[in-house]
């Protein structure tokens, strides 16, 4: 390219107390380009865009668009100087119009006049949501939108407030495939017209199916910018981690032999703000067998792994492991019945942050090995450095505090916890999430362990790539229902189960 | 006509309401911005004494002096606002240990009876009150006369108050800012609105109506000062704000409930009906309100349910 980028950043140094997030980043991103930022999570990738998009000012470096130096003190200002960022949670108010979430950002036209009328906004958004394919009804609340719609809202905002540069943080964690696909097509269009897009992503797969060029970060430095026609998903993956990638693949036994040890009968239970989120559930797990539950977040997955794990009571239905029947909204029948469970909060509800390792390590087992009220502390802490070494928990010791820990490695205590009791049954909700190449890598080579020696896994994700490879039989979850899915590997049907295209049963 | 007890009760209510709507109105423009301000009657108080100190000293023309009261009762209860905004926006404290701090520290047995007594404003009559507004043959037209036109320039005042407030929230530029600063204060940030700034103006706002809201006790319906004049109206106006659904037009119908619950005891006395410990029951049920509404607002799910605004006692931090 030998015209000025659209958007530059100049040996951008940023230092966090204890991390160097970005070392000397040097990126460039041209007019008319989609160009992906590739990096594993601590890789600095979110802070590099929120240091473009005006959040974080840089400790050293400059940042320049269409040659000239310019200089952010808020994010208002970036957006000024027409650089909008969608964010992973998005900036919107939900109780907020989409029309009137779209004023709120508004400097330039109707936003800028004392009396507001949301009436002038609403034939725009019409206008760019046909031009862009971007459908939303400009006169609904935010919160009743689907997360894909709200997405489109952000990106509607971004193009309603001019910007020239779009930055995009891992923006189909929350879509379905066929979401994914439409905005890919969206972006295809903005960049057309000569706009740019920066794309944060650390899934290869659509790094290579959407952007022009890749950009990879690791460990806060630039590794290297590729063309993206040039680069391999394995080159891309070896530059992203720093050494060949070994993905785990399952070894597709004849699981269908093992007994049925987990059994959930028209299971139903209430989300959190009192609607039904699970309804009428039936699943059968069998011993060594690890069936996966798909599906976009917030279609009551959460709740059908709570309301098997007793953390959340069930309205009706039963759940049996094996014979023995659990008591609802009774985790500690549970756990007595051999069930582990991995929350999708991992430290909100899977650890105790303020505690020791060695006291989070324990925090089921401890009353097998207690001499009445008093704890053993000495032979626990022999049990949790036992862990560590056999987890592979990076951690300065057992006496450290778990909110210390990275996610990958309280991942990995948790794991180590539930592993702890004799167990029949795994219930997993999202344990990959938001966790780095090798420290997934680590969290599925335990599940598949746990399935080898014969515990009946249920595995709850959002990410297709990570049930195709783990999972014996997969079934989708939408707004409550459960719909089997015939042929393992169909994608496309699992796609259209997602997004609940599939006749009811 | 006009002594009916109804008539009389909806008269006195609306008299006696206008505090509580003066208050809960600032509170609600405070809680709009997502600061729960509990040193509302702390700030009555500092209001009432400062107002009422105003009269005393100041002697010029009586229009003037007890204006210049009202906007001296506003800036005080701005400036115990202050406090309470200080450490609760900048300093990221607590809001409800922050809000009762400030009541304890400004309220009946702080400052305001502090500067009560050095003051000398105790125990003596005022220099200068509100009075009705309207000429008396007005005020003795049926039904009107005494509910509508037989009040103080404060009340009409109050009405006013009301429909600016509930325009700017629900039309305005900046009423939209503060709304969403109330609820998402992090996608506020990022539309580049100042949420800081919002926040300190609308608590500071809030300060002032609830300093206007004490004066009216010393200025108009009990014109002298006593320590602790406002008997909890303060506590009732954060109640109120609750029962109101967050919206200023409903503020003022729970105001003149509650002000004429506080005018149905004496008036059933009065006339010699009694009704058992009439006293009792009418003094107690705002309070008892009171409690009922915090216990369902304490609760996550509740809060939404009836409106609150989202970031309603949470400090914003950018640096996540």
């Amino acid at each position: 390219m030998g015209e000025t980028p659209a958007v530059e950043l100049r040996g951008i140094t940023k230092h966090f107390p204890g991390v160097l997030a970005n070392d000397h980043v040097d990126f460039a991103a041209a007019a008319g380009e989609v160009h992906a930022l590739l990096g594993e999570n601590g890789a600095g990738k979110s802070t590099l865009s929120h240091i473009l998009s005006g959040l974080y000012r840089p400790d050293e470096g400059e940042i320049l668009l269409d040659g000239r130096v310019v200089d952010f003190q808020s994010p208002r200002d970036a957006i000024d100087a027409g650089i909008c960022m969608v964010h992973q949670h998005f900036r919107l108010v939900e109780r907020f119009t989409v029309a009137e979430n779209l004023i709120l950002g508004d400097r330039r036209g109707a936003g800028r006049n004392f009396r507001i009328d949301p009436q002038v906004v609403e034939a725009h958004v019409r206008d760019l949501g046909v031009r862009y394919r971007l459908p939303v009804d400009p006169r609904a609340r935010v919160w009743q939108l689907s997360v894909g719609e709200r997405q489109r809202v952000e990106i509607l905002n971004a193009l309603y407030q001019q910007a020239r540069i779009l930055i995009l943080d891992e923006p189909t964690a929350v879509l379905t495939p066929d979401e994914s696909e439409a905005l890919f097509d969206t972006l295809r269009d903005m960049v057309a017209e000569g706009r740019t897009v920066v794309f944060i992503s650390h899934k290869l797969n659509e790094v290579k199916a959407v952007s022009d060029r890749v950009t990879v970060l690791r460990s806060g430095r630039v590794v290297a910018t590729v063309s993206t026609a040039d680069a391999s998903p394995q080159s891309l993956a070896s530059l992203m981690i720093g050494r060949a990638l070994e993905t785990v693949e399952r070894r597709r036994s004849d699981a269908s032999a093992g007994d049925v040890v987990l059994e959930a009968a028209d299971l139903w239970a209430e989300g959190d703000r009192g609607s039904t989120a699970v309804r009428g559930v039936d699943l059968a797990v069998r011993a060594g067998e690890i069936l996966a539950v798909a599906g976009v977040a917030g279609n009551g997955q959460r709740e059908l792994a709570e309301a098997i794990a007793g953390v959340r009571p069930r309205t009706r239905g039963t759940v049996r492991v094996q014979t023995r029947r659990l008591r609802p909204g009774d985790p500690r029948d549970a756990y007595r019945a051999g069930v582990g469970y991995v929350p999708e909060d991992r430290l909100g509800m899977g650890v105790a942050p303020n505690l020791s390792l060695t006291m989070n390590i324990d925090l089921k087992a401890y009353r097998h090995q207690a001499l009445g009220p008093f704890l053993r502390l000495s032979k626990m802490r022999e049990r949790a450095a036992a862990a560590i070494h056999r987890y592979d928990i990076k951690a300065p010791g057992p006496h450290a505090e778990a909110d210390t820990l990275s996610g990958g490695n309280i991942q990995k205590l948790v794991l180590a916890r539930e592993f702890g009791g004799r167990l029949k049954v795994l219930i997993a909700a999202s344990p990959t999430r938001g966790l780095d190449v090798s420290a997934v890598d680590a969290v599925h080579r335990r599940i598949l362990e746990a399935a080898e020696a014969g515990v009946a896994v249920l595995l709850i994700s959002e990410d297709l790539d990570e049930i195709l490879a783990l999972a014996d039989r997969i079934v989708v979850m939408y707004e409550g229902r459960i719909s089997e899915v015939e042929r393992r590997d169909d994608v496309d049907e699992i796609s259209l189960k997602m997004a609940g295209g599939a006749p009811r049963s | 006509m006009n002594n009916s007890l109804l008539i009389v009760l909806i008269a006195s209510g609306v008299a006696y309401g206008t505090p509580l709507l003066f208050a809960a109105l600032g509170e609600l423009l405070a809680e709009r911005s997502g600061v729960l301000n509990l040193g509302v009657e702390g700030m009555m108080l500092v209001g009432a004494v400062m107002g009422f100190w105003t009269v005393q000293r100041v002697h010029a023309g009586a229009a003037v002096t007890l204006i210049l009261a009202v906007a001296v009762a506003a800036f005080a209860g701005a400036a115990v606002a202050l406090i309470h905004a200080f450490l609760v926006i900048t300093l990221r404290a607590s809001q409800i240990v922050s809000g009762l701090a400030v009541t304890i520290f400004a309220g009946a047995a702080g400052l305001s009876s502090y500067l009560g007594n050095d003051l000398n404003l105790a125990d003596v009559p005022a220099n200068q009150t509100f009075h009705a507004f309207f000429p008396g043959t007005m005020q003795n037209w049926p039904i009107v006369g005494p509910i509508v036109f037989g009040q103080t320039p404060l009340v009409y005042a109050s009405w006013l108050c009301v429909v600016a407030v509930a325009y700017y929230l629900a039309r305005t530029r900046p009423g939209l800012n503060v709304r969403a600063v109330g609820e998402a204060p992090g996608a506020a940030d990022a539309m580049g609105i100042n949420v800081v700034a919002y926040r300190y103006l609308h608590t500071l706002a809030g300060g002032a109506f609830a300093g206007i809201g004490g004066a009216t006790f010393t200025l108009a319906i009990t014109p002298q000062w006593v320590s602790g004049i406002t008997g909890g109206a303060g506590w009732i106006a954060i109640a109120l704000v609750i029962f109101a659904f967050w919206r200023p037009e409903l503020c003022l119908i729970g105001a003149y409930f509650f002000g004429a619950l506080q005018a149905l005891a004496p008036e059933l006395q009065a006339r010699n009906i009694s009704l058992g410990p009439t006293e009792l029951w009418t003094n107690s049920i705002p309070y008892a309100a009171t409690v009922v509404v915090l216990v369902v607002v304490s609760s996550r799910s509740g809060r939404r349910r009836l409106g609150a605004p989202a970031a309603l006692g949470v400090p914003y931090v950018r640096e996540e």
